[in-house]
């Protein structure tokens, strides 16, 4: 009781004097809280991969900074933003967490980094897509890493448009990050000139989405592109293999899809779909040998949600080692001053909106005869640079980068 | 060519197609259900995770053992079936004698079990199964693309429908199971064996589940939650046929396929409710169900 009101006092104190406090870590260690679907639909895209992956950083970086201990605490938020934010209320308040990472799911993660920014506590996005992170509703303390709606919408859509794909059928996912992928894929495609012959949103979560491939199907668009995600998108593809989409002439493009996606759809059914990702396990030696460490202990090559996770930690624990103190304000801000260098990301910045900005990839799945192995699933058609896929900080509407 | 509200009548036609295919999972699942409940009077809250089941032991065979789905199609329904026969004399059996919530309570705890465990072991992604070669591919149908297997699914849920429904409502074994239902203790006294017999019953159910479970893999992909975004859906449909009536679970679950599939023409956002508005104005209107009786 006695050590859980003065955690309290301390964390109080800190956020009302920041920077009288800023010398040496709260607690005496630093605590950093992975909250992140452990059960749910996102539970393979980050759960416990996530979890591994940040205890590889915390190895990778020694076990201390400071020469204190590093602690790792886990919860699963189950996809429900209420959930996720009591558990980082009583994370911060009564645990000492310093930092909150992961936080998949675009409502979570607009839950958590709030009151993150209330309490002055760093969280770090790898795993939600909404762009509205870094945007009105950003904080001092808030990062995104490694992908959004808006790059996922200014790397595919471009290079399809410009390979001959000039009208478009959407179908979308009746959520928040459904809509809020569609309306950016919408924006690039008038940019472009290009058409949207139609569109049809479909319930989350959907089993049987051939009533929709068929309406697509019979729309006489040359592009049939998918704003939804995980187990929506792998039936997607599926059923539309099935009912012949490819093979009557149609591109199929799915707007965000992960690599356990793809490894479950298998090279049959994805070969030739263009995915855009912010990391892949075989891009060179360094993200090679990260994930081979990887796969040693998780019996799965990384997503780049997880691979973003370690990026992240390691990211965090030299920002504290740089600023010497934990306190989130000093830490986001020495954050943002170093750049991102790490196995996952060779050459990142973090702009004022928190935003990490780095190459992006647009992957083309290979085709089976093509393929060596198992995780052997993507070829790199395009690596484009991060000013071109990110949204520029200046018109992002948040007031930290104007 | 006519339209109607600005469909045309190709994509109306696509559609309640469809709609069927939706429709022979429904009943194929309904049925099981139906057949536990009129026999046992048990809800088998189990029933969405044994087709899920269902799929993974076609998924094994395919991986662990390489027979294909043919061979699947006939060892599921065999394998969950004994699973049931093992949770019935296992579990359910104790809990005739209490209120029929205990047996749901007790099958949903299984459910959330096997949910688990799969879900602990395979993770949410979920597995790849092939068409089968011999359906692959499909033919144009003039108003729409139709792939040979969404065809075949439809033909077989019909026929195991109809000889589930011609084995319990016109043959003597059948006479026997809907005795027992009705007075157990006479039944037993005629020397026949009752409690084999409700056994068996549930293992019958839950193979039905089990067989639309492989018929499944090859369409959606495996994965533990399979089951549980399909049930709620089956147990309205249950309701809505009539709980019990075996030929009330086959029609509406074809019946509700088709109201699902018009409503993703003309309002896709709400295809997924549309069942569950149809059961709250039947119950409203005709508490049985559709075809049901009231006790």
């Amino acid at each position: 009781m006695f050590k859980k009101s003065l955690l309290a006092g301390v964390a109080l104190s800190a956020m009302l004097s920041g920077a009288a406090l800023a010398e040496g870590l709260s607690g005496d260690k630093v605590v950093i809280g992975v909250l992140t679907d452990l059960s749910g639909v996102y539970a393979d895209v980050a759960g416990k991969g996530s979890i591994v992956a940040v205890e590889m950083a915390v190895a990778d970086y020694g076990g201390k900074v400071l020469g204190k201990p590093i602690e790792v605490i886990t919860a699963d938020h189950q996809n429900k933003a209420d959930i996720a934010v009591n558990i980082a209320r009583e994370w911060i308040d009564t645990k000492g967490a310093d930092a909150l990472v992961d936080l998949v799911t675009s409502s979570v993660g607009l839950g958590v980094q709030g009151v993150g920014g209330e309490k002055g506590v760093v969280t770090i996005n790898s795993g939600a897509a909404t762009v509205r992170l870094t945007q009105k509703e950003c904080t001092a303390t808030s990062f995104h890493w490694i992908y959004d709606t808006y790059s996922l919408a200014h790397v595919t859509t471009p290079s399809v448009v410009a390979d001959g794909g000039d009208s478009w059928f959407i179908i979308t996912a009746d959520y928040a990050f459904g809509h809020s992928l569609e309306a950016d894929a919408k924006t690039v495609l008038g940019e472009l000139g290009a058409k949207v012959v139609g569109s049809v949103r479909h319930p989350f979560p959907s089993a049987d989405l051939s009533s929709f491939l068929l309406q697509a199907q019979s729309s006489g668009a040359k592009v049939v592109a998918l704003a939804n995600a995980g187990q929506d998108t792998i039936n997607s593809v599926k059923q539309a293999a099935e009912f012949g989409i490819v093979a009557g002439g149609q591109k199929l493009v799915a707007l965000l899809a992960f690599l356990s996606d793809i490894h479950s759809i298998g090279l049959e059914l994805g070969q030739g779909l263009l995915v855009t990702t912010g990391f892949y396990w075989d891009l060179d030696d360094e993200t090679r040998g990260f994930s081979k460490k990887f796969f040693d202990k998780f019996g799965k090559m990384p997503t780049m949600v997880q691979a973003a996770d370690y990026s992240a930690t390691l990211h965090y624990l030299k920002a504290i080692e740089a600023a010497g103190t934990d306190d989130g304000k000093v830490v986001a801000a020495k954050m943002k001053e170093l750049p991102v260098k790490d196995a996952v990301i060779h050459e990142g910045k973090i702009a004022a909106n928190g935003r990490v900005v780095h190459d992006m990839y647009l992957m083309e799945v290979k085709k089976p005869s093509e393929s060596t192995g198992e995780w052997d699933l993507y070829k790199l058609v395009k690596t484009v640079p991060g000013a071109q896929a990110f949204q520029d900080p200046a018109k992002s509407g948040c007031a930290l980068a104007q | 060519m006519f339209e109607l509200l600005g469909i045309p009548p190709q994509a109306l036609f696509g559609q309640l197609l469809l709609g069927l295919i939706n429709g022979s999972f429904y009943a194929l699942l309904s049925l099981g259900l139906a057949v536990i409940f009129g026999m046992l009077n048990v809800i088998n809250f189990a029933h969405g995770a044994l087709y899920m089941v269902g799929a993974f032991v076609a998924w094994y065979l395919m991986q662990y053992l390489g027979i294909g789905y043919w061979g699947a199609l006939i060892l599921t329904p065999v394998v969950v079936g004994a699973l049931g026969l093992v949770i019935e004399k296992t579990m359910l059996r104790h809990l005739y004698k209490l209120d029929h919530l205990y047996g749901l309570l007790l099958t949903f705890g299984l459910a959330l079990i096997l949910e688990g465990g799969f879900k602990y072991q395979y993770g949410v992604s979920g597995q790849s199964y092939p068409v089968p070669a011999a359906l692959s591919g499909g033919t144009n149908l003039g108003f729409m693309f139709l792939p040979f297997y969404r065809g075949w699914v439809v033909a077989l849920s019909i026929v195991v429908c109809i000889a589930t429904w011609y084995a319990i409502e016109k043959t003597r074994l059948g006479s026997y199971l809907r005795a027992a239902t009705e007075n157990p203790k006479l039944v037993q006294a005629f020397g026949i064996n009752v409690p084999v017999m409700i056994t068996m019953t549930y293992g019958a159910g839950v193979a039905l589940a089990g067989l639309a479970g492989v018929m499944a893999a090859p369409i959606y992909s495996v994965n533990p939650l399979m089951g549980s975004n399909l049930i709620i859906v089956v147990f309205a449909v249950v309701v809505i046929g009539g709980m019990g009536s075996i030929f009330g679970a086959v029609a509406s679950g074809y019946l509700l396929g088709l109201m699902e599939g018009l409503t993703k023409v003309f309002l896709p956002e709400a295809s997924n409710i549309v069942v569950f508005l149809i059961m709250v104005v039947v119950l409203l209107l005709r508490p049985a169900g559709l075809f049901g009786r009231e006790r």
